[in-house]
């Protein structure tokens, strides 16, 4: 253990003018991010929903006939992130898992342009909301990761606060007769030992 | 009044609330000139804890000045300077005269709520769930504090308040920590977590004589924080394996003693145990993530002792407890006996033995609370610990 020697008591008095915060509040604590991952997920339920129970219509509009049993899948799997983002302490990897989703479905859209689809019009038209969607995926899970982001080291520095107005080598050890109370000591087995025999509890 | 209300899962307010008014003869009022947020209100905030209702008044740190008194409290008059214990003790029932205030068999006014989660009733809480009694807390402008006239610490006049506040708890609960291990010269004490009750703990261990304290955290600034505090730190951003680098520290042998300032929110995310506590906690298979309760069974030195100030709110999954057995440790636990521990640190903080208010690193109003509860809880702003003054 280091001993530094400092002339600590004048640090802890300086660091008593920290300045209050006088930055405007917002009256709830959920930030912009946080409300946008809750609208997504909000979104992936009701898309999910209308996967799972209209596959049929969704692929007759899309050109991509046959493919309705994969497109609740991907209903399912809608439901179950957007009910994750919703009921998660941190949304941030379920908002990934939504991203790997979009790329998915976009890879999916992109087979409806081969041959003679008649309803490439409308495809173009779903491509490009997904990619609006997978753009605001993005947006929001960058965000979030930035919001909890631990500061750099060095930016704030605390190496003056010990915490002892005397001064770390004076604190020491300076409670060290305490009288444990009976009910907080160690088995006398537990001790160390000192010249072969445990140190006996005060 | 206003207070800081709790809405939902990460949804504070500061809200307008009725005064709150005697109801027992023992009861007092208090006009609150400070309190704080607590690591431990941050399990409320991410709802971790059950038993919260929204409306609750967050809070238990906190201190003022008695402004109404009830008609048995011949303890207090108005005008007294308190701090209020965050632990409500009757000072009559068999585990209160023991010293076990913590587990005060009279003051939790939910006791079956708590016999039905925890086996037995333990102590009613401010501002701390329904479980505990569902008692408004302290983050108002005023406080009735029920068992008033044995739920205090009475301080001088003189004396700032940003150095008695954390009487209430963060330093008794640190000193606590530091205490049930039982320190001897030859110890080295490794403390988990950073945050307010990690440098708490650290200081106590460092008083009480430890020859080397060695603190484990991934926030820069708490880190700078513990070696102020005379901690050796181990750094989790450069440093995956800590019980490995404990034992490189104490020649293989690992530390006697382990305080786990955590508790059940742990945030590691490299490790697989991790990985798959969050997993177990997203489908409602777990409740608390035990990663430090882990990593301290398996670094603590054979019949060493693990001491648990940090709170565990339900079910852990995964926990060796065959190496703890094999190994022979002890472990000591639980909350605060906070008005055990009061005077003895009262006289420490007179005497100038140590200043709790190095801790404080933000001061607001309480209109801000709101914010500094997101601010806390993302440690964000170098953000440590947050003072409010109503």
């Amino acid at each position: 253990m280091t001993h530094p020697s400092t002339s600590e008591a004048a640090m802890n008095q300086s660091r008593m003018t920290h300045s209050p915060m006088t930055r405007t509040v917002d009256p709830r604590t959920r930030s912009a991010h946080d409300a946008l991952a809750r609208g997504l997920g909000w979104f992936s339920i009701g898309l999910g929903l209308a996967e799972i129970l209209a596959p049929r219509a969704l692929c007759r509009a899309l050109g991509l006939q046959g493919r309705e049993a994969l497109v609740q899948a991907y209903g399912a799997r809608e439901v179950a992130t957007g009910a994750a983002i919703l009921m998660s302490h941190d949304p941030t990897p379920w908002l990934w898992g939504r991203v790997a989703g979009d790329a998915l479905d976009l890879a999916t859209l992109a087979t409806g342009f081969e041959g003679d689809n008649p309803r490439t019009g409308t495809l173009a038209l779903a491509t490009v909301a997904v990619a609006g969607v997978t753009l605001a995926d993005i947006v929001c899970v960058q965000g979030l990761t930035a919001d909890k982001r631990p500061a750099q080291p060095g930016v704030y520095e605390y190496h003056n606060r010990s915490g002892y107005p005397h001064g770390l080598a004076a604190a020491h050890g300076a409670a060290s007769n305490l009288a444990v109370p009976r009910d907080f000591r160690i088995p006398d087995a537990l001790r160390p030992w000192r010249e072969g025999r445990p140190v006996a509890g005060s | 009044m206003k207070a800081l209300v709790w809405h939902g899962t990460a949804d504070i307010r500061c809200d307008t609330v009725p005064d709150p008014m005697i109801e027992d003869g023992r009861d007092a009022i208090i006009k609150v000139t400070s309190c704080a947020i607590c690591g431990s209100d941050l399990h409320l905030y991410d709802h971790f804890m059950p038993g919260m209702k929204a409306g609750d008044i967050m809070g238990h740190e906190t201190m003022g000045e008695v402004v109404e008194v009830g008609r048995d409290n011949t303890a207090l008059k108005v005008g007294d300077r308190i701090v209020v214990p965050f632990t409500i003790i009757c000072g009559q029932c068999e585990q209160c005269k023991r010293g076990n205030f913590s587990v005060c068999e009279r003051s939790n006014r939910n006791a079956a709520l708590a016999e039905t989660a925890f086996g037995h009733t333990t102590a009613g809480l401010f501002g701390y769930t329904h479980l505990t009694g569902g008692y408004p807390g302290g983050q108002a402008e005023y406080l009735r504090v029920p068992y008033a006239d044995a739920t205090h610490i009475k301080v001088p006049n003189g004396i700032p308040d940003e150095k008695l506040l954390f009487l209430s708890d963060i330093f008794p609960t640190g000193w606590q920590a530091a205490v049930q291990c039982d320190i001897q010269p030859e110890d080295t004490v490794a403390i988990w977590g950073c945050g307010p009750v990690g440098q708490m703990a650290i200081r106590s261990a460092i008083l009480l004589g430890a020859e080397r304290v060695i603190a484990i955290d991934r926030v820069p600034e708490r880190l700078t924080m513990a070696r102020a505090g005379g901690a050796e730190t181990i750094d989790l951003n450069q440093e995956s394996n800590v019980v490995a680098k404990l034992n490189d520290m104490t020649n293989g042998k690992g530390p006697e003693k382990c305080i786990d300032t955590v508790g059940m929110e742990a945030h590691a995310t490299t490790s697989l145990d991790a990985i798959y506590d969050r997993a177990k906690q997203a489908v409602m298979l777990e409740s608390d993530r035990p990663h430090v309760l882990r990593q301290m069974i398996m670094a603590c030195r054979p019949a060493g002792v693990l001491s648990i100030p940090g709170v565990y709110g339900g079910l852990i999954d995964k926990v060796p407890f065959g190496a703890a057995m094999n190994k022979g440790l002890t472990f000591r636990m639980g909350q605060t006996h906070v008005n055990r521990w009061s005077d003895d640190l009262l006289r420490r903080i007179e005497e100038g033995q140590i200043d709790p208010s190095f801790v404080i690193t933000h001061t607001v109003g309480l209109e801000q609370g709101p914010e500094m509860y997101r601010t806390f809880r993302d440690k964000q702003d170098g953000c440590i610990k947050v003072m409010i003054r109503p």
